[in-house]
């Protein structure tokens, strides 16, 4: 799947656009109304047909572009992303639920039952899958939009292009390039700091490092990260379960991070947590 | 288009909202009315499960601020104030009072972004009759302008102090992530300068709206700190004389599943329903507004509504906002930043328990923790959850009120009705370790 394509075909002239959520905390779609000063001109372009958090006008579909918040978790969540899919030309994930299965993506390493019966007296009443799982592992995406939450520059870039019929540009580089284009003092050789800035991908604006602390991958990976590789040289002066636990946060269940975490044995956690061997054998 | 079904049967009836519009998440309406009397309203919850309480098992208090976050994209630095005054009060940390400030200021930002949200784009549109915001908009744009100014100015102070304006990165046990220059701080002060004027007018303009008529009295549970409006810290009070540590909310309230939810549904222990958010808090706290947002609660003279008229909730929510900004530029006037970011610290075992007032309302965050300070047990409870049965007792009360109308007015007013308690769907679905089991 290509990072960054655009359009698949020429939009209409006003746009339909629908913007759905799965499991998660609304903040990447809350990222649209906080397009604040952009938010009424765009409406101005579009037709905003779908929206449930904004608006009571309902569709269900077509949709010329959709946004997809939220990883796949329940058994209606899987139904209803391949409806969306038929209906929709331009699909695009936002945020790292959608994106790469969020942080409660740390479930699909531990008995999924277990979990739901600590949390619930009456697990039966809870419809709920034992995986979280991003977008494309259900359905093809055209175009994804990294972050947890997703940045705002990014989205309005993406926006524009789309209404300008041109190829967004979301660049896909290193955490680290920003931080040296800001001038930040690298925290992991400076200050001793755990930063995945090495292997996660740009648009936040090296946040983390720019107040002081380390990296932790919100973005997810960049293309060609090299988990194993950062692993190695942050596992110089610490323990593998505490490399993994960096790794085990919003982007967790990337393969890049993922590969690290199982080969700690897993993420963080008590008994009902860490036993990829049950998981192999399901 | 709602997928609403009314079925009218003599004087039997079933109203189902499938999908709830304008509100933080999903959940459904169910009321189904037999010989004229409500026999059931179900505010159910069917958001997708994420087993927070779990996932931060294991985890240090730093990594837990982190976490928390994201239980909630609209009221994030609620989730990560409870959490960081749990983890200091359990690891007995003092903290500079530079931070305290700071932290307010954050949370301030919060109110503002969230309460801005709320009135502009979630509530207005109803109270005018329009489906949405920008509908409103193509109608009214300088309001809905306005509303988004104010909204910005919010996103701004948490963005300046947290590096963004969702999941902000710097709170940190012990202080924040580095220091917060003076220079940062004061460069919000125009943008509040005018949220002022924003706020003031909001409070007009919510006072000449004319919302649906009902009203109860109902048990309000709000924080209530001796020395300012409630926000970080307080004791756990009522309008029928509850008064107790924040710590201690497990001895007074006590969560159920139900069937129809996802959501955990909190009660009293003497098995009432209780009402938590602006107007709770308007109403018990009112003495300790700012000067200038008791000034405004006093010019539109709805004191008493907001305190027994749920559907008036926007009115709360606008002397808070008036609050908010006052408040905020008053810390903004007076900063000057700590010598460090943070103080040192040692983990410990022991309880970390605390409650601070979101947006919406009182949340409370216990967890066990083992001598490295990491979480062995958690036990996380929003203000939606808390809401919800108070939320289910209003309806039941109210529908009985409106049912001569028209089927789509029926549905329209009940869904307006749900509307005003703000609820965070997002919020309310994650879940506890529960330990009381109570199902009818």
């Amino acid at each position: 799947m290509p990072a960054v394509p655009g359009p698949r075909q020429a939009l209409r002239s006003r746009p339909r656009i629908g913007v759905v959520k799965f499991a998660s905390c609304d903040g990447c779609q809350l990222t649209l109304l906080d397009l604040e000063d952009d938010l009424l001109a765009i409406a101005d372009r579009v037709d905003i047909v779908e929206f449930a958090e904004a608006t009571s006008t309902r569709s269900s579909g077509p949709f010329d572009i959709l946004f997809v918040e939220g990883s796949v978790s329940t058994p209606e969540q899987a139904e209803e992303i391949v409806r969306l899919r038929a209906a929709t030309t331009t699909l695009v994930t936002i945020g790292a639920c959608a994106t790469a299965g969020g942080i409660q993506a740390l479930r699909n390493w531990a008995d999924h039952d277990a979990i739901r019966s600590l949390v619930y007296p009456q697990p039966g009443y809870v419809e709920s899958l034992a995986t979280s799982t991003p977008i494309a592992d259900h359905v093809a995406v055209d175009a994804e939009l990294r972050g947890c939450p997703i940045s705002p520059e990014q989205l309005r870039e993406f926006v524009t292009a789309v209404l300008a019929g041109r190829r967004a540009n979301l660049p896909d580089e290193a955490v680290c390039a920003e931080c040296k284009r800001r001038g930040v003092v690298c925290v992991a050789v400076a200050g001793g700091v755990t930063c995945l800035g090495p292997v996660t991908r740009s648009g936040c604006g090296a946040l983390c490092p720019a107040f002081g602390r380390g990296c932790y991958g919100c973005f997810g990976p960049k293309e060609a990260a090299n988990g194993p590789g950062l692993a190695t040289w942050l596992g110089r002066d610490r323990t593998s379960a505490d490399v993994a636990r960096a790794f085990a946060l919003f982007d967790a269940w990337s393969p890049p991070f993922r590969g690290v975490i199982d080969a700690a044995g897993g993420p963080p956690g008590p008994i009902d947590r860490a036993i990829p061997k049950e998981r192999s054998d399901a | 288009m709602h997928d609403a079904v009314i079925a009218p049967g003599g004087e039997d009836l079933t109203v189902d909202v499938r999908n709830l519009t304008r509100v933080e998440g999903e959940g459904s309406l169910h009321l189904r009315v037999r010989g004229g009397a409500v026999e059931s309203a179900q505010l159910e919850i069917f958001e997708a499960p994420r087993y927070f309480e779990r996932l931060v098992v294991g985890r240090s208090m730093d990594e837990v601020i982190d976490i928390v976050a994201r239980i909630c994209g609209i009221c994030p630095v609620a989730y990560q104030m409870t959490a960081v005054h749990a983890a200091e009060s359990a690891f007995d940390i003092e903290v500079d009072p530079a931070t305290v400030a700071l932290r307010r200021l954050l949370y301030c930002g919060e109110w503002i972004e969230s309460h801005a949200l709320h009135i502009y784009l979630l509530h207005l549109p109803d109270l005018l009759g329009y489906p949405s915001a920008l509908d409103l908009a193509q109608h009214e744009r300088p309001t809905v302008e306005g509303g988004l100014r104010l909204k910005r100015a919010g996103n701004a102070i948490v963005a300046r102090i947290g590096g963004r304006a969702i999941h902000p990165v710097s709170v940190r046990v012990g202080g924040f992530s580095r220091v917060i220059r003076r220079d940062e701080i004061t460069s919000l002060r125009a943008d509040l300068a005018e949220a002022m004027d924003l706020a003031e007018a909001t409070v007009d303009l919510v006072g000449s709206l004319e919302p649906p008529a009902f009203r109860r009295d109902g048990r309000l549970v709000a924080l209530r700190a001796p020395d300012t409006y409630p926000m970080n810290h307080g004791r756990i009070v009522s309008n029928d004389g509850l008064d107790l540590a924040v710590s201690d909310w497990e001895s007074m309230f006590e969560e159920r599943q139900v069937a129809w939810s996802h959501a955990l549904q909190a009660h009293g222990r003497d098995g009432r329903p209780y009402l938590l958010g602006p107007s709770s808090r308007v109403t018990l706290d009112a003495d300790q507004l700012h000067p200038r947002a008791s000034a405004a609660l006093t010019r539109i003279g709805l004191a008493d509504a907001i305190a027994h008229e749920p559907n008036w909730s926007i009115a709360a929510r606008a002397v808070e906002l008036v609050h908010a900004v006052a408040q905020a530029i008053d810390i903004v006037d007076a900063y000057e930043p700590p010598a460090k970011g943070s103080v040192p610290w040692l983990p410990r075992a022991g309880t970390a328990a605390w409650a601070t007032e979101a947006p919406r309302g009182l949340l409370f965050q216990r967890f066990g923790l083992d001598a490295d300070g990491r979480v062995m047990e958690a036990r996380i409870v929003p203000p939606t959850s808390q809401n919800q049965a108070a939320i289910e007792a209003d309806l039941a009360l109210f529908a009985p009120t409106i049912l001569d109308r028209p089927h789509e007015e029926i549905t329209h007013l009940l869904e307006q009705l749900i509307r005003s308690y703000d609820p965070c769907i997002s919020c309310a679905t994650h879940f506890l370790d529960l330990k009381v089991e109570d199902l009818p």
